[in-house]
């Protein structure tokens, strides 16, 4: 089967992250940017699929030059080739330019499954894999904490606020992983020094066929998080346990 | 000049950091605290293929470059210096020399699992009497028909005693030259061969969970092919192995120096006293700014050393300036990392205080301080014919 993992490059989340005051956005420059970590559960799991299925599987990001680190790390953890769609009209771009660019560049191949994370590490919307699913005509199934697979069909267990759905799909499908869905593996060195000979593709919107993007959603202003509040006490006069699990119920926890 | 790595560069130091922040730092306390040997970080590590890291592909190496190994080094040692001791002296001095040294029957014969990580050898050169000044090594191999038969005491030698290490390289004297001086040679001696035996690990200051004992040697005979290299080729030998030893090491304190700066700037602007963040001090920002300039420029002398290897194979002057100086910087920023935390960097909760128990042996292993500036100023008045 043929499984491409769209991936990011995203500002190291193990640095103490800052706004660009003008944009809004998450300042790159001169911080370290690294594969988004959210992204090798995408990785793995379609690796996995191709080592029980057969086929193989391709990464496709959307990123400035310097994101050619991150589809070698994919590479080097197994993937066979990589495409880059790399063009200076697409800085800042929103999420459904990142989705129309990424579902053209999907589409140049056969596919039979897309694999994305949730959402990224940076940006956070959340939307481009269900984007991805309404540009490529085929079902999305997003938040898979477990999944089964064939050539054919796929079964997940949705991850819910109480707990998971089972959800079938026919393939093609796009599909979005949780962390947590499997435990990714590290490339090795064998890995690292074979990614220089596999092939990535570089594109730019005009080989997609897409013209400049319009600009589309733009972050106005940028508010703290409010506090957290602190929490509640309960003293224990006998009745303790139930309250705890009373309170436990009114959040859905249990 | 260039100063940006290359993508296999770049990709090795970020694989090595993710591990490293994953797998080794959440144990580092622990290790430290038990003593224990990390056969599950030392297995990690061998996963990723790091022991075969430096080595070229046709004694089964992975073909990476001696930069490369360095940045490994240096990000294994921000999360633990012991685990990164324990790949150090498995890669420069276990394995480098029967790469360097060895016939090809040796190298068949022993590295497959060195290599593959699965088995550790070490170097025995520092003997009671003997480090730096090989002259008084006392350590005696003698020619018995076919077999050496070698008696003397090693000491501090890493890697020789733990359940996977599979053998050592030593230094004995095997013969006088015209002049008079001892004739130095290597020899191989597999663990277990009969009167080889290990003390118990040593109580150390530092590096609790590497793997540090003396070996006792007492008739231990061995066939004349176990010898590595020429005979009486011994000295020449070792010297080029201390000097990738070197270099490594001066990776290995950069990235000691690295972790007492990040826990320096988290600490710092999290505590607070007099209403504002310690960091808010000039104090404590002086102290940061000095301990990050010294850091880069350590870094920098590395890496300089490191590309000389890769280029020309020999590091020079440039491994004993950049042994030199990093670490000592290390030293420096792990006594300022302490200071900037305070009380709690005096208490073993913190990880500070493991830093500052693990930094002071960079100045001594593989060649002390004093034997750098030694060997740097031999070097400056070669021309004047000054020893």
């Amino acid at each position: 089967m043929n499984v491409v993992v769209c991936i990011k490059q995203v500002p190291d989340p193990n640095s103490v992250g800052q706004l660009d005051p003008s944009t809004h956005t998450l300042r790159r420059e001169g911080v370290e940017v690294v594969l988004d970590p959210g992204d090798e559960y995408g990785i793995e799991a379609g690796l996995q699929l191709v080592e029980t299925h057969g086929g193989e599987v391709t990464v496709v990001s959307m990123a400035p030059e310097k994101g050619l680190d991150a589809i070698r790390k994919a590479l080097a953890m197994g993937a066979a080739k990589g495409v880059l769609i790399t063009d200076p009209a697409l800085a800042g771009a929103d999420a459904l330019t990142t989705a129309k660019v990424l579902a053209a560049a999907i589409k140049r191949q056969p596919f039979d499954l897309v694999i994305t994370a949730t959402e990224s590490t940076d940006g956070y919307t959340g939307t481009v894999p269900q984007m991805l699913g309404a540009l490529l005509g085929v079902p999305s199934v997003t938040f898979a904490k477990h999944l089964d697979g064939d050539g054919q069909k796929l079964t997940v267990q949705r991850q819910t606020e109480s707990g998971y759905d089972v959800i079938a799909a026919t393939l093609p499908a796009v599909l979005s992983v949780t962390a947590g869905v499997n435990e990714p593996r590290y490339p090795s060195l064998k890995g690292i020094m074979a990614a220089k000979s596999k092939p990535v593709d570089k594109l730019a919107l005009g080989d997609l066929g897409l013209e400049t993007p319009k600009p589309g959603q733009t972050i106005t202003s940028v508010q703290p998080a409010e506090e957290r509040k602190a929490g509640e006490i309960v003293e224990d006069d006998g009745e303790g346990a139930k309250r705890i699990v009373g309170f436990l119920e009114a959040q859905k926890v249990i | 000049m260039d100063f940006e790595l290359s993508g296999d560069q770049r990709a090795i130091r970020e694989l090595c950091r993710e591990f490293a922040e994953n797998e080794i730092a959440p144990k580092a306390a622990h290790y430290d605290q038990t003593g224990e040997f990390p056969y599950d970080i030392v297995a990690g590590m061998a996963r990723l293929g790091l022991f075969a890291l430096p080595f070229p592909e046709r004694v089964g190496g992975a073909g990476g470059d001696f930069v490369s190994y360095c940045l490994a080094l240096e990000e294994i040692a921000r999360a633990d210096a012991s685990v990164a001791i324990t790949l150090e002296a498995a890669v420069s001095l276990g394995i480098a020399p029967l790469v360097e040294f060895g016939t090809a029957e040796q190298q068949q014969r022993w590295l497959p699992p060195l290599l593959r990580g699965e088995r550790l050898w070490a170097f025995g050169l520092t003997e009671a009497e003997a480090g730096s000044d090989a002259g008084g090594t006392q350590t005696r191999a003698v020619r018995d028909r076919d077999h050496w038969v070698i008696n003397g005491r090693k000491v501090f030698i890493t890697n020789a005693g733990t359940d996977i290490s599979a053998g050592v390289t030593l230094t004995a004297v095997t013969g006088v030259d015209v002049s008079g001086e001892k004739q130095i040679s290597c020899i191989a001696v597999e663990r277990g061969t009969p009167g080889y035996t290990q003390a118990p690990k040593y109580r150390k200051l530092g590096w609790h969970a590497s793997d540090t004992r003396e070996l006792i040697l007492d008739d231990v005979r061995v066939p004349l092919h176990n010898l590595v290299g020429e005979e009486g080729g011994g000295l020449k030998q070792f010297l080029a192995i201390l000097e990738g030893g070197r270099v490594a090491i001066a990776a290995l304190s950069v990235g000691l120096a690295q972790a007492c700066l990040d826990a320096s700037l988290r600490y710092s602007a999290q505590r607070r006293q007099f209403g504002q963040a310690i960091a808010a001090f000039q104090a404590t920002q002086f102290k940061l700014a000095d301990m990050a300039t010294q850091i880069e420029l350590a870094r920098l002398m590395t890496w300089r050393a490191a590309a000389a290897i890769d280029s020309g194979g020999r590091a020079g002057v440039y491994a004993s300036m950049a042994k030199l100086h990093a670490s000592e910087v290390a030293t420096a920023c792990a006594n300022q990392a302490v200071q900037i935390h305070g009380g709690y960097g005096f208490m073993e909760e913190s990880p500070v205080a493991r830093y500052y128990r693990d930094v002071k042996v960079n100045e001594i292993g593989e060649g002390t301080s004093e034997v750098q500036r030694m060997l740097i100023a031999r070097h400056l008045l070669a021309p004047f014919a000054i020893e």
